[in-house]
This record gives structure tokens, sequence and C-alpha cells, in this order.
């Protein structure tokens, strides 16, 4: 008995212990945070966290206008929704086979597309923009969808190619003596199974191109084109003396759709949802 | 779609058995099955061909010539040249150097000794503490990358949040991004990527079987020891795939330490990718760039090889 007592308490203890030191560690995580939230409502804000001198909107106001927001906005979502469609659509095809049928192929296709998964995409922008030149894609938005598919494409079937491991074959073969083509069976019963696996491939993708800078940095020119993650830059240099109260507003838009999506996604799934297939150590 | 129908799996499997007659060479229905079957792969091959594996090719083979921004038609094969002028040249080995500090404070060292740490204090903290920590940690790697490198200039500037707090502490401040501009930046990384390794790690701490720790609990092993031949034993190789992931995400940051420095000041946080990115725009020397960039595709794809092993149990 008192062996157990000590035990009890030495817990409570290391449960003491363990909040203070996580508390400390989220106290140090939370102030570049809060130094966004306060500096969008702050009519004065400058680098520092700290209670705003009264609570205000005009520095959204000042940013909610056609060209600072509502195109970089719109030219983020044609790219990223236009290349997460692309990379989407071509990894579900690309995992059925894969993932349905047995071939020698398979083995070295799935290592070559696990080692793409890892190589540092920024180390190629340099020969892409070169090779953009001289296909004339550069300052496209096509060439820019289609080079952000296939940058996420492998990591996408990697991870589609598992989730479709996890629905059974059984009740595809009904389909087929019925006399369904395996189009067919993937489009009317794999992928409505699977719905959660598509839907953490479709924000996975969207998530990671919707913050990519390097890409459309590299490969687009036209300012008009531009998607916020390159605009944001322009609240430096291009506009005088920084207003940090607007780079705040600026941010915290630019961010929300993508903290909502992980929101969303994670709360249906669990945190961490994406690492279940990309990382089992 | 109505030709060949998929044969069922059983098919597919039964392959000749030891005494099986001599193998009447495959027929075309054999080969036109493969192809249906190996179709709805096109798409995303030929993208991966055209848009990944174009690129690497021609970054192979730029990375021999002298091209330029200027003059693109004169560009002439010149060997290794570009690889002898980056290892003379004291801003490549500085970039080196940068680098490889880059990637050990804020990968190796940082987001991987404090996404383990955080992941083992959750494991005992009190519900409330572990969701907002949990909570925060994670906000920090949703934002973007461009956020995220705004965040923590404004924390690390001389008027910044950072000085304000050692002030208030009474220690000296000083303006991080001049003074320690490669530290600065790294714990930047740490703060954007420390989510990712807590949550590998959390997901491995959780499959350790509850009795195994208890056991050495009540055998009177202390927490430190408990950690080091019990915990760490067991998720070691969680332990390998999240510092090859880590350092690969590492290596190919941008981004995060252009809006804060843009490699400087002077050259005092340019790791290779901002050296590659302003030899081949800012100087006009393509080849070059890309020289660059290949030896840095050949380090990242020596740790995605070594990723793999990690890994290949898996396929």
């Amino acid at each position: 008995m008192p062996g157990s007592t000590t035990l009890a308490t030495r817990r409570n203890s290391r449960r003491y212990a363990a909040d203070a030191g996580l508390l400390f560690v989220a106290a140090a995580f939370v102030l570049p945070l809060a130094w966004v939230l306060l500096s969008s409502v702050d009519p004065k804000a400058d680098l520092l966290v700290k209670v705003p001198d009264g609570v205000t909107l005009d520095n959204f106001d000042a940013v909610l206008k056609p060209d600072i927001t509502f195109t970089p906005l719109l030219n983020s979502l044609i790219l990223c929704g236009g290349a997460t469609l692309l990379t989407v659509v071509c990894a579900a095809l690309a995992a059925y086979p894969l993932s349905r049928f047995r071939s020698r192929l398979n083995r070295p296709f799935l290592l070559t597309i696990l080692f793409a998964t890892s190589l540092p995409i920024t180390a190629i922008m340099v020969p892409v923009y070169a090779l953009f030149v001289q296909v004339d894609l550069i300052d496209t938005m096509q060439g820019t969808i289609f080079f952000f598919a296939a940058s996420q494409l492998p990591f996408a079937i990697w991870l589609m190619k598992n989730f479709m491991d996890g629905v059974p074959k059984e009740l595809e073969e009904a389909a087929w003596t019925d006399g369904a083509s395996s189009f067919q069976s993937l489009l009317r019963i794999v992928l409505p199974l699977m719905g959660p696996g598509v839907a953490v491939v479709t924000v996975f993708s969207f998530v990671m191109m919707w913050g990519n800078f390097f890409v459309p940095f590299m490969l687009l020119l036209t300012p008009d084109q531009m998607p916020a993650s390159v605009s944001i830059n322009d609240f430096f240099g291009n506009r005088g003396t920084v207003v940090y109260g607007q780079l705040a507003a600026f941010s915290i838009i630019y961010s929300t759709p993508v903290v909502l999506l992980y929101v969303l996604v994670a709360r249906r799934l669990g945190g961490g949802f994406a690492l279940g297939g990309a990382v089992k150590g | 779609m109505t030709s060949a129908p998929p044969a069922g799996p059983g098919v597919v499997k039964t392959a000749p058995g030891p005494a099986a007659p001599p193998s009447t060479p495959p027929g075309r229905r054999d080969v036109r099955r493969a192809l249906t079957r190996a179709l709805p792969l096109s798409p995303a091959v030929v993208l991966l061909v055209l848009f990944l594996a174009g690129p690497i090719a021609y970054c192979a083979y730029i990375a021999f010539t002298d091209l330029q921004l200027t003059g693109q038609a004169e560009s002439s094969f010149i060997g290794f040249d570009n690889f002898k002028a980056a290892f003379k040249d004291d801003a490549f080995l500085n970039a080196v150097w940068l680098t490889l500090v880059f990637t050990v404070l804020s990968s190796l060292i940082g987001q991987n000794t404090l996404g383990l740490t955080l992941a083992v204090l959750m494991q005992r903290a009190s519900k409330p503490v572990r969701t907002v920590t949990g909570g925060i940690v994670i906000a920090a790697w949703v934002l973007p990358e461009v956020v995220a490198g705004f965040l923590l200039y404004a924390f690390f500037r001389r008027e910044g949040t950072l000085n304000a707090v050692l002030d208030w502490l009474h220690l000296p401040s000083q303006n991080w991004l001049f003074t320690l501009p490669i530290l600065a930046v790294s714990f930047a990384n740490v703060w954007r990527g420390t989510a990712f390794s807590m949550l590998v790690y959390s997901a491995a701490l959780n499959e350790i079987p509850k009795e195994i720790t208890e056991a050495a609990e009540v055998d009177g092993a202390g927490g430190w020891r408990r950690m080091w031949h019990i915990t760490l034993p067991m998720i070691r190789r969680s332990i390998g795939t999240n510092l090859m992931l880590n350092t690969l995400q590492t290596l190919s940051v941008f981004g995060l330490i252009w809006v804060m420095t843009r490699g400087g000041p002077g050259n005092r946080s340019q790791t290779l990718p901002l050296f590659m990115y302003e030899q081949a725009f800012q100087k006009s020397m393509i080849g070059y760039g890309t020289a660059v960039a290949l030896l840095l595709l050949v380090v990242g794809s020596l740790f995605s090889l070594v990723y793999m092993r990690l890994l290949r149990t898996e396929v």
C-alpha cells in the first residue's frame, strides 16, 4: 500500500513538472502568434507584442482592396485549386493499378515515387526556370500549375495508394463479375469508400501549395498574376514605409483558409492526420 | 473501357509451378491486358516525366555548361569547371558552412530534440495543458512559410518582442538579425518545424505498450533510465525517419530566410538555396547556380536513399 501511494504522489508531481515545462514552451511559441493577432487590430502597430491602444478594424479595411487582397487571393485559388485538382485526379488514377494489380513494375515504380517525395524541390527551381524560358511556359498560370502538380504528385500517389490498400478487394470483385470495368469500380466503389483518404490528399496538397513561396516566385513574373504568398512581400519595399498593422491583417486573411482546412480535417481524422500514411516509422 | 475484363486477383497470383511445361511466350492478350491495366498510370507518369524528371535531367546537363541569363544561345560545355570554381569560391564554402550550421542547429538539435521533449511531456501532462500547447505549436506549423517569416522577423528585430522580453528579465538585448542572423533563422525554423517532430514522436510513444513502462517503473527504474533503455530503443525507427525528413525539409528552406534576412547582412545567413538563387539571377550565372543546385540535389538524394532504407519494409 505505501508503495502505491508514493507512486501516485510521484505521478502527480511529475504531472505538474510536465505541465510547467509545456506551458513554458507554449509561452515562447505563442509570442509571435500573439503579435500578428494583436497588431492586426492595433491602430498603431509596430514590431512589439503589446496590448493595442484601442481596437480597430481599419487595418483590415485598408487591405481589403482588389489589388492588395482579392486579386492575389484569387490567383492563389486558381493556382492551388487547379494544381490540387490535377494532382488528386492523377494520383487516384495512378494509385488504382498500384494498389489492385500485381506487377513486376509496381515495386520499382513505388520506390522511385518514394525517392521523389523527399527530393529537395528548391534545388531544381533554377533549371525549371531555364527550361520554362526555353519552352515558353515562363510567367504562365498553366505552366506553374503543371509544375506544382508534378512536384506534389509523388507524395499524393504514395498517400493515395496507402489509403486505397485499406479498401478490401472483395467489395470490388462483385462489381467485376457484374461486368464493371476497372474505371467504373474505381469511381463508384473504391473512391467513395476512401472519402477521408481522398480528403486528406486534397487538403494536404492544397495546403502545401497555398503556402509555397518559391515556386510562383520563380515561375511567375507579372505582378498581376502573383499569388498571395509572393504579393505579401510588397508590404516591404513597394509601398514605402511598412505598415505593420496592415501586414498583420493581410497575414491573417491569407492564413485563414489553410488553418480552417487543417482544423476541419484534423478534427475528423485526429491530429497528425497526414502522417499516418506518410511516415509510419 | 469494354476491353479485357479485369481478372480476379487469384488469377494473377498463380505463378507457374516448378513442373510447369515450357511456358508459351506471353500471348498478345496478356500484353494487352497489362497495357490496359497500366493505362491509369499514364497521366501521372507524363506529368512526372515532363515536369520533374525533365528538369532534373536538364539540371544535370546545364550544370556542365556556362549558360548565362543573358545570351542564351551561346552556352558551351565546360566540363567540371563550375564545380572546380565552386570549391575555390569563398562565398560557396561560406554557404556550405552556413547550411551545415542551419541544419544541425535547427533540424538535428532543435526540431528533433524539442519535438521529442514535447511528446514525452505530453504523455504525462494534464489534458488542458496538452491541448493548449499542442494547438499553439501546430498553429506555428500550419501557417504559410512567408507569414512565419514575417512573424519571426518582427520577433527578432531590434524593436521586437524578444528584446523587450530580455530587457524585462534584465538580460542584454541586441540586434539579433544583424549580430547573429544564422542563429535567428535557425530558431525561426525550429519555431516553424517542431510540430512535425512532435506529432511523429507522439504517435510513436502512443504505440509503446503501457505495461512495459509501468513494469519498469515498479521495478524502480528512474525517468532518465526508462527513457534511455526502454523508450528510445523502441522508437528508434521513428527517430530515424524523423531526422531524415527534418533534414530534407531544412535543406530546402528558402522563403523563411528570404523574408527574414534576404541571406544577409552581407552573406552571413546565406544558405545554399539562397546562394544558388543569387548566383543564377542576381549574377546571371545560370550554369554556375545550377551546378550548386545539382550538389544540393545529390546531397538530398543521399538523404532520401537513407530514408528509404529506413522504410524498406513498407513497400
